[in-house]
C-alpha cells in the first residue's frame, strides 16, 4: 500500500482529501505509482503529468520524505520507506510568491 | 419571466451572476474552481443548463469542466487535446520553426444543434470538437495545416485560438480568429480552410497583400445577418459585408481604435460595440475614463458610453471574450474588466452599473438568457 500526498487543487479536482492510499504491485515505482492514482481518479490525467510525454509537470515536485525524487527516472524502485507506507509519496506545487 | 445568467470567467476562478428579467438585482455564485485561471465558459443554446469551462493553471495545465445543472454542480470532461499525425512547426518569436505544442483552451463554443457537440479553440492555435459532451476530443487538423500554418505566428498573449462563430443555418460554415494569423473560414464543417483577411492592414507586415499574419482580437454577428461580420483588429475596427471575403475600416470617429471585445446589439443588427483603449503599448482606457462606444449605423459613426462608468482615475483593460449581450427587449450589454468589474447595461448601453466589483482579473463573459 502506498500512501500519497497531494497538493491543495489536486484534492479538490480528485474530489479526496489530502492523502490517498494505493496498492502498486512491487517494486513500486513514480510511474507505476502515478499510472494507479491516474486509473482510480481520472480527474488527475494530465495536471501531473504532460499527456504527451508523460514527463513531470514543469512546477510540480516528486518527494520521498526529505528526497527529492523530480528527476530521478520514473521507472526506478521508490524508497522502501515508500513502497512500506512508512513515509508517503508527496507531489506538490512549486511555491508561487508575489 | 426570463432570467439573466451571467457566465465570468477569471484569474482565479469562475462566477456566476444571475437576474430576473429586470435586471436590477444580482446573486453572485462562487468561486467555482477558485485558484484557477477560467478562460472561458459558455453554456449550450439548446440546453442552457449545460455549461462547459476552461479551467487552467500554470501548475495543473488544462482541466474541462461540464455541468448539467446550470453551474450547481461540475464534473471534469476529458483533457486530452492530442494533435492529429505529427504537428509540425508554426514560427516562433524570432522566425525560427517551433513545434506545435498544446497550451491551453482559450475559446469553448457550444453547437446550436447539440448540446453534446462543443468547439475548443487552444493555444497553439487549433480547432477542437467533442461530439460526446466533451468526453473525448478530436482535432479538425485540416486548419492547421492550410498551407500557410507554418507560417503562423503567437502574439504577445500566444498564438491562441479565440473566436469560433458557427451558423445554425449553415452548418457547415465556420468563422474562426486566430492571433497573430488572422480569420479562417471553411464551409465544408472543417475539411477545408481558407484564409479571410483581404482588406485588413497592419503596421508590422511589410507586403500590404499578405494572406496571414494579422492580430485579430475578436470578431462577432448578429444571427440574423451571417455574411455581416464585425472585427477588433489589434487596431482598427473592420467590418466585412461578404462572409469575410473582404474587409473595410469602420473606425471612423473613434477616440482609440485599439481594442479588444466587439459585439453586436441582440435586436440591431447595425448596433454594435467596442471598449477604445489608448494603444497596444499602454492597455487602458484614454485619459483613464472607462467608455463603451456604441455605432448605431455599423461603424464609422460612434458614441461615447459613459453614463455610470468610471470617467477619472481608470486604468483596467477589457480582455477579447469579455463583452457580451443578453436577448432581452432593451437589449443588455455586459463586460469584465482587468479590475474585477463587471458592469451591466439594461438600456442598450445608454446607463451602466456594476453587478459585482472586486472579482479577480476577468478574462471572459458570457450571458445566458434563460426561459
Amino acid at each position: 500500500m502506498i500512501r500519497i500526498m497531494l497538493p491543495f487543487h489536486l484534492r479538490t479536482l480528485a474530489r479526496t482529501g489530502a492523502e490517498v492510499q494505493i496498492e502498486v504491485t512491487a517494486p513500486a515505482t513514480q510511474r507505476s505509482v502515478l499510472d494507479a492514482l491516474e486509473a482510480r481518479y481520472p480527474a488527475l490525467r494530465g495536471t501531473i503529468r504532460d499527456h504527451v510525454t508523460a514527463k513531470r509537470r514543469p512546477f510540480l515536485r516528486f518527494y520521498a520524505g526529505d528526497l527529492d525524487l523530480s528527476n530521478e527516472p520514473p521507472d526506478a524502485p521508490l524508497p522502501d520507506t515508500v513502497a512500506s507506507g512508512n513515509e508517503p509519496y508527496i507531489v506538490f506545487g512549486a511555491i508561487s510568491g508575489g | 419571466m426570463s432570467r439573466i445568467r451571467v457566465l465570468v470567467g477569471t484569474r482565479k476562478g469562475a462566477f456566476i451572476l444571475t437576474s430576473d428579467g429586470k435586471r436590477r438585482s444580482w446573486e453572485v455564485s462562487g468561486p467555482h474552481f477558485g485558484g484557477w485561471e477560467v478562460y472561458h465558459l459558455k453554456g449550450s443554446p439548446v440546453d442552457p443548463d449545460r455549461l462547459y469551462a476552461s479551467q487552467w493553471s500554470s501548475w495543473f495545465g488544462q482541466v474541462i469542466q461540464r455541468s448539467r445543472d446550470g453551474g450547481q454542480t461540475w464534473e471534469t470532461a476529458d483533457n486530452r487535446f492530442m494533435y492529429d499525425g505529427v504537428p509540425g512547426t508554426h514560427l516562433w518569436y524570432d522566425g525560427t520553426p517551433h513545434p506545435w505544442e498544446f497550451k491551453r483552451v482559450w475559446h469553448l463554443e457550444p453547437s446550436p444543434a447539440n448540446p453534446d457537440t462543443v468547439y475548443a479553440g487552444v493555444e497553439d492555435a487549433s480547432l477542437f470538437r467533442s461530439a460526446d459532451g466533451g468526453q473525448t476530443w478530436q482535432e479538425l487538423p485540416a486548419l492547421r495545416r492550410h498551407e500557410s500554418g507554418g507560417r503562423w505566428q503567437p502574439g504577445a498573449g500566444g498564438m491562441c485560438l479565440h473566436t469560433i462563430l458557427l451558423d445554425p443555418d449553415a452548418p457547415g460554415r465556420i468563422f474562426i480568429a486566430i492571433s497573430a494569423a488572422g480569420v479562417f473560414r471553411t464551409d465544408d464543417a472543417g475539411k477545408t480552410w481558407r484564409a479571410a483577411n483581404r482588406g485588413l492592414k497592419s503596421q508590422y507586415i511589410a507586403d500590404p497583400d499578405a494572406e496571414v499574419g494579422y492580430c485579430v482580437h475578436r470578431i462577432a454577428r448578429h444571427r440574423s445577418r451571417p455574411h455581416v461580420l464585425f472585427m477588433q483588429l489589434h487596431w482598427n475596427v473592420m467590418r466585412s459585408d461578404d462572409a469575410g471575403e473582404s474587409w473595410r475600416n469602420i473606425s471612423g470617429d473613434l477616440p482609440s481604435d485599439f481594442g479588444f471585445p466587439i459585439e453586436v446589439h441582440a435586436n440591431e443588427p447595425d448596433t454594435i460595440y467596442v471598449v477604445p483603449i489608448k494603444s497596444d503599448s499602454e492597455h487602458y482606457p484614454p485619459e483613464g475614463k472607462l467608455r463603451v462606444y456604441r455605432s448605431r449605423t455599423g461603424g464609422n459613426e460612434w458614441e461615447a458610453l459613459s453614463k455610470g462608468l468610471p470617467q477619472r482615475d481608470c486604468y483596467v483593460n477589457v480582455l477579447r471574450d469579455a463583452m457580451a449581450v443578453d436577448s432581452l427587449d432593451p437589449c443588455g450589454v455586459y463586460f469584465g474588466t482587468t479590475g474585477g468589474q463587471v458592469y451591466a447595461s439594461g438600456d442598450s448601453g445608454d446607463s451602466w452599473a456594476p453587478i459585482v466589483r472586486d472579482l479577480p482579473a476577468v478574462l471572459s463573459v458570457e450571458v445566458q438568457t434563460v426561459q
